[in-house]
């Protein structure tokens, strides 16, 4: 038999839970709502939301335009902040300590502010609405995500390896290729998917930055969502809490991996 | 191939010195190593034993100096261009590959391919008795077992020289001992020269053909095992290698005879030092022998003690007397010998014959870490 204090720490966890989690799960009945309205719990049941999303030329252009800058922006951070991250583990603790809080700024300063500075620089440059403006914004906003995920890996990584590796012959580069690299793969590929997430879901400078001819998905439900209450949102927003949940646990998943051997 | 005797390269340094700021890690070492060599460095940490080795391996610079390696000077010879084989103390195993690609990994680098390169892993792996786990990880080999693959990967190339720094000093007694006896008949087989760092006296004596003894950035004294044992040069070498008991006290000479006054009792021996050195007495304990008090016998020098601490070796026993000066002399006795319990009463006998004479040093103390 249970003690009443080991039932009671039970029932307050799944409190803490349900309030957790709540939200997330409201979204995925209202997608099958067979009425056009957002009204939970809904009314009937039906695919026609699902279909709307992929069949809708505005909703497919934005999945295609928040893909096409996801991938860019995850690739462009994983190089940068991977260099990154071997460049300050690699440096004295002083100096290193100061750059790593620069490069970390983007994700303490308010996504407000930094929308304000970026969108002010892009009227001038002509960047608003482009895909380079997407990217180059995104990037700054992802790379922090790769250099904590890089530095935990380098972190455990044994630079005397590369020692070794020097002893039997292997140049700086080689030995970075062959023992390095393998051995933070780990955690370069869990700093990938967080790029990429992070560009993903990112709603606040795109708002910003966004024009007719280039939305991102959440841009999308956004606008969406303030016009009518189009049940599509939800089921747009089901789709997305699964991709991310997928991605986000294979990152976390490969991230634990590291360093077991 | 070719004959063992050929395969192995000469080592030549000539007065080395590194300087970390006003650190002196070594103080113009200089020594010279004969091919297919087992030559020792030892000394306690921070004598500049492993900085020589990452000198030679090509981790470190020197401030001046010459090094040459197979009669050519390797100074600014970047580490993986100097063909060396090092084995560390911290295995330093490539643990995302297999036993056999870590043994392959330096044949890939020099472009040796298949069917070669496997036969010359197959090989070097029988060598260490280790061919029955090429498919394994390091991760899931023992530590005796990761340093056996770490030697077989620093050899499979063949290089002239192998380094091995302190590689047996993360494995308990027994798997040591074994691996000495491994080592050196690897060490005959391969006849590559091979330079070992350690700070324990007893694995250099068992490994080496001769032993530099290092100490605060200094070679004290090179030698073999039983010269340095013997004849050691310097006091600091005399306490190193092997026990010792000293003895200290106001010095007389006279003629060429030198007597030392421990505690109101002289002992004297048929020796002397240059003038202005402070002599000291050193004694090995098989030299030392022990009596009950006022047996001593008279021709001899006699120092008066008590056992300190007796311990049974199994081939003999070994005292600690605690002197009037309260110095201790270490002495062994055989089997057959009488024996003494702690707090008797003794007489230390021993020959004037069997005394080292040499000059005191404040420098001779030194602590194992």
């Amino acid at each position: 038999m249970k003690q009443p204090g080991r039932i009671l720490l039970g029932l307050y966890c799944l409190l803490v839970a349900v309030w957790l989690v709540a939200p997330t799960i409201v979204v995925v009945p209202m997608s099958f709502n067979d009425k056009k309205s957002l009204a939970f719990p809904p009314s009937g049941f039906s695919w026609q939301w699902y279909q709307n999303f992929f069949t809708n030329p505005e909703w497919s252009a934005s999945l295609v335009g928040s893909l096409k800058v996801a991938v860019v922006t995850a690739l462009f951070a994983t190089v940068i902040g991977t260099l990154a991250a071997f460049g300050l583990d690699r440096m004295k603790s002083r100096v290193s300590g100061v750059l790593r809080a620069l490069l970390i700024t983007p994700m303490v300063v308010p996504g407000v502010v930094l929308a304000v500075g970026i969108y002010a620089v892009y009227l001038d440059t002509r960047l608003v609405g482009t895909m380079a403006g997407f990217v180059l914004a995104h990037t700054m906003l992802a790379v922090p995500f790769v250099i904590i995920a890089v530095s935990a890996s380098l972190e455990v990584f044994d630079k005397r390896l590369e020692t070794a590796a020097a002893s039997l012959g292997a140049t700086r580069l080689t030995a970075f290729r062959t023992v390095t690299l393998p051995l933070i793969a780990p955690g370069i590929l869990s700093g990938l998917l967080f790029a990429f997430v992070t560009s993903f879901d990112e709603i606040i400078v795109a708002l910003f930055i966004t024009s007719p001819y280039l939305k991102t998905l959440p841009v999308q439900i956004f606008s969406s969502i303030t016009r009518d209450a189009d049940p599509t949102v939800a089921a747009v927003g089901t789709l997305l809490f699964i991709t991310t949940s997928l991605v986000i646990g294979a990152g976390l998943l490969i991230g634990s991996r590291q360093g077991k051997r | 191939m070719a004959s063992p005797s050929t395969r192995g390269a000469a080592i030549d340094l000539k007065s080395v010195s590194k300087h970390y700021g006003s650190f002196i890690a070594l103080d113009k070492v200089s020594l010279h190593i004969e091919p297919g060599e087992f030559m020792t460095l030892l000394g306690p940490s921070g004598s500049g034993k492993t900085t020589t080795l990452n000198v030679i391996a090509g981790f470190t610079e020197v401030s001046s100096g010459s090094l040459d390696v197979g009669g050519k000077s390797v100074i600014g010879v970047p580490a993986h261009k100097r063909n060396i084989g090092l084995v560390f103390q911290h295995y330093a195993l490539f643990p995302h590959m297999t036993v056999s690609r870590n043994v392959a990994y330096p044949l890939t680098l020099r472009g040796i391919a298949n069917p070669d390169r496997e036969g010359r892993v197959r090989k070097a792996l029988d060598m260490v008795k280790m061919a029955d786990f090429g498919h394994r990880f390091p991760s899931e080999l023992s530590g005796g077992q990761q340093q056996r693959v770490a030697l077989a990967r620093a050899i499979v190339f063949d290089p002239p020289l192998l380094l091995m720094d302190e590689p047996l000093g993360a494995l308990d007694k027994k798997l040591r001992e074994w691996l000495q006896l491994e080592i050196k008949r690897i060490h005959r087989e391969l006849g590559t020269t091979f330079v070992y760092v350690t700070h324990d006296q007893e694995e250099a004596l068992v490994l080496s053909d001769r032993i530099a003894v290092f100490n605060q950035g200094r070679i004290e004294q090179i030698g073999t095992g039983r010269q340095l044992y013997d004849e050691p040069e310097t006091l600091f070498v005399g306490k190193f290698v092997g026990d010792s008991t000293i003895l200290r006290g106001a010095a007389s000479t006279s003629g060429n005879e030198t007597a030392i006054d421990v505690a109101g009792r002289k002992v004297a021996a048929a020796k002397r030092l240059g003038d202005g050195a402070k002599p000291v007495m050193l004694l090995r304990p098989e030299k030392l022998s022990l009596a009950r008090r006022g047996k001593g016998g008279q021709d001899r020098n006699t120092l008066p003690g008590r056992i300190g601490e007796a311990i049974y070796l199994g081939s003999g026993s070994k005292y600690e007397v605690v002197l009037a000066d309260t110095s201790k002399a270490i002495v062994r006795s055989t089997l057959d010998a009488e024996t003494f319990a702690i707090g008797d009463e003794v007489d230390l006998v021993f020959a004037g014959s069997d005394v080292k004479l040499l000059a005191d040093d404040e420098n001779a103390d030194f602590t194992l870490t």
